[in-house]
């Protein structure tokens, strides 16, 4: 009979993803419940560390507490200003490693080198390269005579964060230019060639054909860096640990310092809630948005 | 609407890699010339050449008074369908009509009149707003075309737009695309590597090989008088038979067979002899030169059958003969007869066509 042939099926599939399903469970569902679990009770220090429910305090304790409004804000500033960088350099890496020249290979190669390194090493050299006293930035700058004496790039709250999304352009901007280069050796060679026969020329190519053929890869890498940004951590804890007085205090190393350092359990999962809650929209509205723009394109070659 | 041009044209990549060794040929207007030959013969080659997307190493390409050689493609007023159609797939049908229009800065309302005009002309009409990924296979080699013609060129440029298509579309597609070409009067060149289309299509075939051009006639001449042995092995199906055989007296030996040479020719030692499958035919009562042979293969191809027959006093000499169903024959052993006006004479070393007394 069809549908026992169908029910033996339906059983397998299901036999099939219980591993994948108890993993998942495991990995993501229980932490997260766990956490929206213990933002609801305070358990800190003045509790002696023992849970007390405490309904929605965290959250009206979250509401007027400056320093975590601060933190949000350093981590858009640096989530926004990163990744757009990062595209517009990705984009011209990208365009140019797509041209045909001699050993574009070995090229290729090296350019994902940075992404590749440890971001402890990165931070680390960064830090020594902006340093006030023997940083090459500043002897750059120096030589140049654009400064008449060296800046303490990372001491001034005017200057920390930059030198921050200047090592994370460095280090992910090749990351976005592999992924683009990717999407720019999928589109066919003789669209340009019926375009230029059309009359465009390579700017107007670049924005009809180029531009709106690579915006899934676009979209899909922004997402991606944005959701990675958003919870920096590493760079920005080696590189200042926040300071110079909270200038580059992203969301994460709040809290880290509230659960790590002021045992506040209750209200550092409180704050894992919320920017949990602050990514999982925005990649859901970029994914609408990736789908849609799929829909309407109809995206199919020619072929 | 001008007048094509190529002059010494050549191509070469590397001393080693010329696709195109040497061209020149005029397209009038109006004309319909198809470049065709095998894979790597430079059709393809002189075709970018012609659209300026690639540049010649020597040579020119000039439309109507025009030295287009070293002008981009978008000055050059060429309209082109490629081979994949190269839709824009984020477009719809109306945009990629209009793109080539609306780089130019022509006016929307002169755009959406022309885009009109060829849209109703090749049944577009319902397809307008769909993209590119949503129609068939002959739906987008028309929405090509379309985006070709609605550019009025000076010269149209077609490469193998029938070799995505099924066979029944193809056949039914090439009729179409003979009326939309005899009705316009700009020059096209078209590429392809099927025959069929190159005979059906053209006013002239231009047969290439290796880079060099062997025979630029009316397809009907192609047929009758092929320039060389390679113009006579590619062009008709099935292949023309072509024969080693050697001479005496003004004859040619073909077994026991006497075929005479053509009268203007200092006879040669040997010669390459050359018969289409289609004109041999059994033998009739006032045949004098008589084949006997002896059938070792029949492939009935429907309308026809295709005979291979091992000619009698040879070692192995196989000759082919396609005979129509009203002529039979019985038993494996078999009497044709070649008629003298559809015999072919090449020479030997350079294969070209010995001179005969046929106009």
């Amino acid at each position: 009979m069809n549908t026992t042939l169908r029910d033996q099926e339906r059983r397998t599939g299901w036999w099939l993803l219980t591993p994948a399903l108890l993993l998942l469970l495991l990995v993501y569902a229980y932490p997260i419940a766990r956490s929206f679990g213990l933002s609801l009770v305070t358990q800190n220090l003045g509790t002696e560390l023992q849970p007390v429910f405490a309904g929605l305090d965290n959250y009206s304790r979250m509401a007027l507490d400056g320093r975590f409004w601060q933190t949000i804000g350093n981590t858009v500033f640096f989530t926004v200003v990163s990744v757009i960088l990062e595209l517009l350099l990705g984009l011209g890496i990208a365009l140019v490693l797509n041209q045909a020249f001699p050993s574009r290979g070995a090229v290729r190669t090296i350019a994902l080198l940075p992404w590749a390194l440890p971001t402890a090493l990165i931070a680390t050299t960064w830090t020594w390269i902006f340093n006030d006293q023997f940083g090459v930035w500043n002897d750059i700058l120096l030589r140049l005579g654009l400064i008449q004496t060296g800046v303490n790039w990372l001491g001034d709250p005017n200057w920390a964060m930059w030198t921050v999304i200047a090592a994370d352009v460095w280090k992910t901007t090749p990351f976005i230019a592999i992924l683009l280069l990717a999407g720019l050796q999928s589109i066919p060679p003789d669209l340009y060639e019926a375009h230029a026969l059309d009359g465009a020329t390579r700017w107007q190519s670049f924005y009809r054909i180029t531009l709106p053929l690579l915006l899934p890869q676009i979209l899909i890498a922004g997402l991606f860096r944005f959701a990675q940004a958003f919870g920096v951590f590493d760079l920005v804890q080696v590189m200042t640990g926040g300071g110079p007085g909270g200038a580059t205090e992203t969301v994460s190393l709040y809290i880290y310092a509230t659960i790590m350092r002021y045992l506040d359990f209750g209200y550092g999962a409180a704050l894992v809630v919320v920017t949990f809650v602050i990514l999982s929209l925005a990649v859901a509205l970029a994914t609408w948005g990736l789908a849609r723009l799929r829909a309407v394109r109809a995206i199919g070659e020619p072929r | 609407m001008a007048k094509l041009e190529l002059r010494n044209l050549n191509k070469t990549y590397t001393p080693r890699v010329v696709p195109l060794k040497e061209l020149s040929l005029n397209v009038e207007n109006g004309e319909f010339l198809t470049l065709l030959g095998p894979s790597g013969c430079g059709k393809s080659t002189t075709l970018r050449l012609i659209a300026g997307l690639e540049q010649p190493t020597r040579g020119e390409v000039r439309i109507g008074d025009r030295n287009v050689t070293h002008q981009p493609p978008g000055q050059r007023n060429i309209a082109m369908v490629f081979q994949s159609y190269a839709l824009y797939p984020h477009m719809t049908v109306y945009e990629n009509i209009a793109s080539g229009l609306k780089l130019r800065r022509m006016a929307s309302a002169e755009i959406q009149q022309r885009i009109g005009e060829v849209s109703q002309f090749l049944g577009l009409g319902e397809l307008m707003q769909r993209k590119p990924g949503q129609l068939s296979g002959g739906q987008r080699q028309r929405v090509a075309l379309a985006r070709a013609l609605v550019r009025r060129p000076d010269v149209f440029l077609l490469d193998e737009p029938l070799s995505n298509l099924d066979a029944l579309l193809r056949e039914q597609v090439r009729a179409e695309l003979k009326q939309i070409f005899a009705a316009q009067p700009t020059p096209v060149v078209y590429v392809t590597h099927d025959q069929t289309e190159a005979m059906t299509l053209s006013t002239r075939v231009a047969v290439l090989n290796d880079g060099f051009l062997q025979q630029l006639d009316s397809p009907k001449r192609i047929y009758v008088r092929p320039a060389n042995r390679f113009v006579a092995s590619f062009i008709g199906s099935p292949q023309m038979n072509l024969l080693h055989l050697k001479c005496e007296g003004g004859f040619a030996q073909l077994g026991r067979c006497k075929l005479p040479l053509p009268s203007q020719v200092t006879v040669p030692p040997e010669v390459i002899f050359g018969i289409r499958p289609e004109h041999v035919r059994l033998v009739r009562p006032e045949d004098q030169q008589v084949l006997q042979g002896r059938v070792v293969l029949v492939e009935n191809l429907g309308m026809s059958d295709l005979l291979t027959v091992q000619v009698e006093g040879t070692q192995g000499t196989l000759l082919r003969a396609l005979l129509p169903p009203d002529q039979s024959w019985s038993g494996k052993q078999i009497s044709l007869a070649l008629p003298p006006e559809a015999l072919h004479w090449f020479d030997v070393q350079t294969g070209d066509r010995l001179p005969d007394a046929l106009p």
